[in-house]
Parts: C-alpha cells; structure tokens; sequence
C-alpha cells in the first residue's frame, strides 16, 4: 500500500473508516494497485448526486464535482475495507469501467449508469438495468423530482 | 416476416440476450464467463492492468443452430420477477443472462425522502424474507454516524431476532428449494416450520413481516413476556425436524443426483463475481462477516462458520441447513447470556420519550410530535455498513448532509450482486437444472431491483 500512484491522497471519514481520494485520470491505476496489493472482492460500487450539498470536505487539491463515484473493496486475506472516492463532472460524466479488473462490477457499474447517467468507458454491455430500456432521464439525480399520486378527497373535484 | 424482423420489434431489445453474431466479443466474453478464465499473463499487474484481449479467449461463435428461450418473469420458479434468457444447444445452457428490473420501486430515492426514523419502514421492504437483516444494516449505519453506543440488551435483542430471522429465512428457502426440486413435502415441511418463528415475530413486533422493529437507537419495544419459553420450544422443535429433513431429504438418492456436481463455481469466480453469503462459502472460502468482522455482540458467541468443498448446489444446501443448526446454537446461548437494562439507548435526541410521560407532560408532548414529524439531526459525514443477512454481504452506504433526511441511502443488496453469478453456474447444464440452480442462489427479487 506504500506505492499508492501519484495524487493519490488517503483519508478518514467521519466514522473512522479508511478512504482514498483518486484524481479521475489515475483511478483505473490505483484499483489495479489495490487489486494486486490484497483486495480480492469489489464489494460495492455505486454514485453520489452532490448538486444540493456541494460543501463537502475533500483533501487538498481536490475539487468537489456533481458526482462521485464511491467503491468499497474488500480484502478477505487482510480482513480489510477501503472506500475509492473519485469526483467525476457533470459536463463530461465519464470513467473507465473497472470490469477487466473485477468482472463482478458488471451489474453494480450499469446500475450507476441506470441511474445516475454516468458511462463507463470499456464496459462490455452498458444498458439500463433496472429501469425499461425507453425510460428518460436518471432518476437518482437530485434534479429527476420523485413522483406523486394526487390525493383525492371525497365529493371534492377531480385530480388536480 | 424475417427473423431480423420480429427481433427489431421489442421496445426492450438492448437488455435482452441478442443472437451470438450481434453479440459483441466483450460481451460474449461476459455471458459466458470466459472473462473469468483469463489466460496467464493477460490479469493486472503492478506496471498496469494489463491487456484484456477478447481475440485469446476461448468465445465462440459458430453459426450452429441454437436457440434463445425466455424463462419468466412471470414464472413461479423465478421467486418473483426475475427473467432468465438462455441460449440452448439442445438441453444444454449455453449462455444464459438474467434480466431484472421488474420490481423497480425506486426505494433508494424513497430513501431520500423520509427521515432517519422512518427510513426502516421503507428498507425493510427490500429483501422481504429477512427484513429484520435490512433494518439492522440501516440502524448500524445511522448509529455510525450519530457516534451512539447501544445498551447491551439491544444488542443482544437484535442478535437474538436476526439469528431467528436467518433460521426463517433459510427455512423458507429449503421449503422453496424442495418444491424447485419437486419435493413438495418439503415445502409443506419448511412452510410450517417458518411459521413458528414468524408467530414468534408476530408476538414481539407486531407483525409477522416488515416489522420496523430495529430503529436506529435500539428496538422499538422490550421483548414480550416468557419470550423464552417461545424461543426455546421454537428451538427445540426446529432442531427435532432438521434431523426429519436429514432423513427426508439429505440422504435421498434422487435430490443428492440432482443436486452434486449441479451448478458449481470455483472459489476464484465466485470471488471475481463479488458473490457472498452461501455461494462465496460453498467453494470453500470461509467468509462470514459475523465472524471475521463482528458486529452486535458475535464475537462473544459460539458457532461455527459451515463451508463447502464444491461449490454446487449440494454444498449450498448442506450450507443452510447447518447454519439453521448454528443460529440454533447461537440462540440458546442468547437465552442464558440476555443481559437487563433497556432495549433503546437513553438519548433524548434519538428516543422518543415513553408513552406514560406524554400524558402528564406538555413538554413530552412536543418532545415527541417534533421527533416525529421533523425527526432527528444526523451529523455530516458518510458511512458504509455491512452485516451477514443470510444471502450474503447486506451493505448500507449513507451520506448525511446534517439534516434530518439521508442525503443518498444506497443498499448494497446480496441478491442483485450474487445473481451475476447465476450464468457461470448454469454454464454447460442441463435447461431443467437451471431452476434447481436459480434456486440455491436464493435471489430476492424485492432486493435485487430495491
């Protein structure tokens, strides 16, 4: 873990569990390192909107950005949890698929993609998985409204 | 009317199993598991992530013919909604996808919408076997980030309901499984069995699903009167059946030749598909996160963590119906270790004050209408969480911006990532096996698509 690619900086969350931040460009590197390095399973991917809630603490040198993509890995032989951090714009909302790294990310990374917009560059079949594939629109993003069902009241006028 | 044709014609086509020849090499590679049997040298190293060739794999394409057939989603052995394309060569699975989606209800965006203390009631929802699972990992999390510590009671309340809800839940699937298999004594047998420990819930929560009853800060209410004398006589005949299950089904002929050597997945797949639970440790891997990372009180308990040698559906069952025996154990030690003292933790900012104070005091009152309708405040910050629930890995990933809402409340659901293993395990099998291996990976459709 001492040889952690260039811009790389670690950190704490406010629980006390161990993170990493990664500029956009080096985050297919470090997962390889960690990969090699003991951490054998993806255990969740999955994206923050931060549109609503830009203030959030980042590390020097780090800019804070509508996205982020968030991976959980785990090491089963160091009995381990290290959380990925990497911020990813609005304007330009792609990543490189960790897929060739670790296949079980398949599912996880087209959820992100379902339901955030995000693309991942390189995997192998990127299409809405949870949501009918005409569906417009990510619904987790802050900006997609939650939907409502008018309330009717007894002898009162029709929906609104 | 050409094939091309009728193909072109579903609204839905992107997501479904498309003919080999439109399929691309990458994705092929995927269906088939080949991404999984990468050839030496081509995996990441240090100096980079190495190259990923589809060209070296061993995809095939023939022009053979083969054909495409669609199983479910409205079919009773896909446990809900879960549809399962398949190309078959004869009676052999090719390659298989399962497409999911149909029980979309947005729970996660739900989420975001209700306050920490009605959060339960909608993650409760997700996986409805072992709901009490899903409040665990929601409260852990929301406790993590308020920096509480529980009272010992409510740790071991919880411990006690989630090892009872893990016996339900596996009941629930060898009652399932057995009718998979067409052993519908079984299913009558697990059916009643589950029953018993439902009643138990219903007598303790209220309700015999979906019972909202582990909140951030505690449980919701002391366990009920002579809930010992429940527990135990529930204890007691569980452990009489299984050994009735044993001679039933274990050592019959018929289930141990459809079952050994049927839907196997090596210890590496089962790790690069990110699977947990039963499926991670049927290949032989010991991992369960009660014992390797404890949380509640299970490092202060007795039990043994059940292993496989295989990695087929015999191991899986063989999994669970030992690790029924073991929440057993763990039980009966709870029983004689269930420390007094309060099921919730004594902070007026989380826990509503007690029924009896509302009604002589005016401050009570508005102490207790402001807690439910504004709920608390949970400091910024953001947390994952993860327990054992009895498919596997259930995280809880929470990102609070200081208010009373999740600001994101993502679930990180055994069944939606233990599915992706589903076509490594029906690779080469029989079609009529499918169902029995759809089965052991016991996928919740509610928390597969959440």
């Amino acid at each position: 873990m001492s040889d952690l690619p260039e811009g790389v900086v670690p950190g704490t969350s406010t629980s006390g569990q161990e993170l990493l931040f990664t500029p956009r460009g080096r985050y297919h590197e470090l997962v390889t390192t960690l990969k090699v390095s003991g951490f054998e399973m993806l255990a969740d991917l999955t994206a923050v909107d931060y549109l609503t809630h830009p203030g959030r603490e980042l590390p020097a040198g780090f800019s804070s950005k509508r996205f982020e993509v968030v991976v959980n890995l785990l090491s089963l032989s160091h009995v381990r949890r290290l959380r990925v951090r990497v911020q990813v714009p609005e304007s330009d909302p792609v990543l490189e698929t960790l897929w060739d790294l670790y296949p079980g990310c398949e599912a996880m990374e087209r959820e992100v993609y379902d339901m955030f917009g995000i693309v991942f560059r390189g995997h192998p079949d990127l299409t809405r998985i949870l949501m009918p594939e005409d569906w417009e629109g990510f619904p987790l993003r802050k900006d997609y409204a939650v939907g409502r069902i008018p309330v009717q009241f007894k002898e009162a006028p029709g929906p609104r | 009317m050409s094939g091309e044709d009728l193909y072109l014609e579903t609204t839905e086509g992107a997501q479904e199993l498309l003919p080999v020849q439109k399929t691309s090499p990458d994705e092929l590679g995927r269906e088939i598991g080949a991404v999984l049997r990468r050839p030496e040298g081509t995996g990441p190293t240090l100096a980079g992530p190495g190259p990923f060739d589809p060209d070296v794999l061993d995809v095939e394409r023939s022009d053979d013919e083969t054909m495409i057939i669609n199983f479910g989603p409205q079919h009773p052995s896909t446990h809900g909604v879960l549809r399962l394309m398949m190309e078959l060569d004869g009676e052999t699975v090719l390659r298989s996808k399962p497409i999911i989606g149909y029980l979309h209800t947005g729970m996660e965006k739900t989420g975001e919408e209700l306050t920490y203390q009605q959060g339960a009631t909608n993650v409760t929802r997700m996986d409805y076997l072992s709901p009490l699972t899903n409040e665990l990992v929601f409260s852990l999390a929301t406790e993590a980030l308020l920096g509480i510590e529980l009272p010992e009671r409510a740790v071991w309340a919880r411990m006690l309901l989630c090892e009872m809800q893990r016996m339900s839940s596996h009941l629930m699937w060898l009652a399932t499984n057995g009718m998979d298999l067409g052993s519908t004594t079984m299913m009558i047998f697990g059916f009643r069995e589950r029953e018993m420990v439902l009643a138990f819930f219903e007598k303790t929560t209220g309700l015999r699903m979906n019972h909202n009853f582990i909140r951030p800060g505690g449980i919701a209410a002391d366990l009920p009167d002579g809930w010992e004398d429940d527990v135990e006589l529930i204890c007691d005949n569980i452990t009489d059946r299984l050994d009735d299950y044993d001679d039933l089904i274990t050592g019959q002929p018929i289930f141990r030749e459809r079952t050994e050597g049927v839907g196997a997945i090596t210890a590496e797949e089962a790790l690069a598909m990110s699977a947990t639970g039963p499926i991670l440790r049927s290949t032989g891997i010991a991992w369960d996160l009660r014992r390797t990372m404890p949380y509640l009180a299970y490092d202060e308990v007795n039990f043994d963590v059940i292993i496989g040698t295989y990695g087929d559906n015999f191991d899986r069952y063989a999994i669970r119906i030992n690790e029924i025996r073991e929440s057993i154990r763990i039980v009966r030690q709870i029983l004689g270790r269930m420390p007094d003292g309060d099921y919730r933790v004594q902070d007026k900012k989380v826990t509503p004050p007690p029924r009896a104070r509302i009604d002589e005091s005016m401050e009570a009152l508005i102490h207790h209408f402001k807690l439910f309708t504004e709920g608390y405040k949970v400091p910024e910050g953001e947390v994952y969480t993860a327990i054992e629930s009895p498919r596997g890995e259930i995280g809880c990933y929470i990102v609070s911006d200081g208010s009373a809402k999740p600001y994101r409340m993502h679930i990180r659901g055994p069944s939606f990532v233990n599915l992706q293993s589903l076509p490594v395990m029906l690779r080469g099998g029989l079609v009529a096996d499918a169902i029995a291996t759809t089965s052991s990976v016991d996928p919740v459709m509610g928390e597969t698509d959440r």
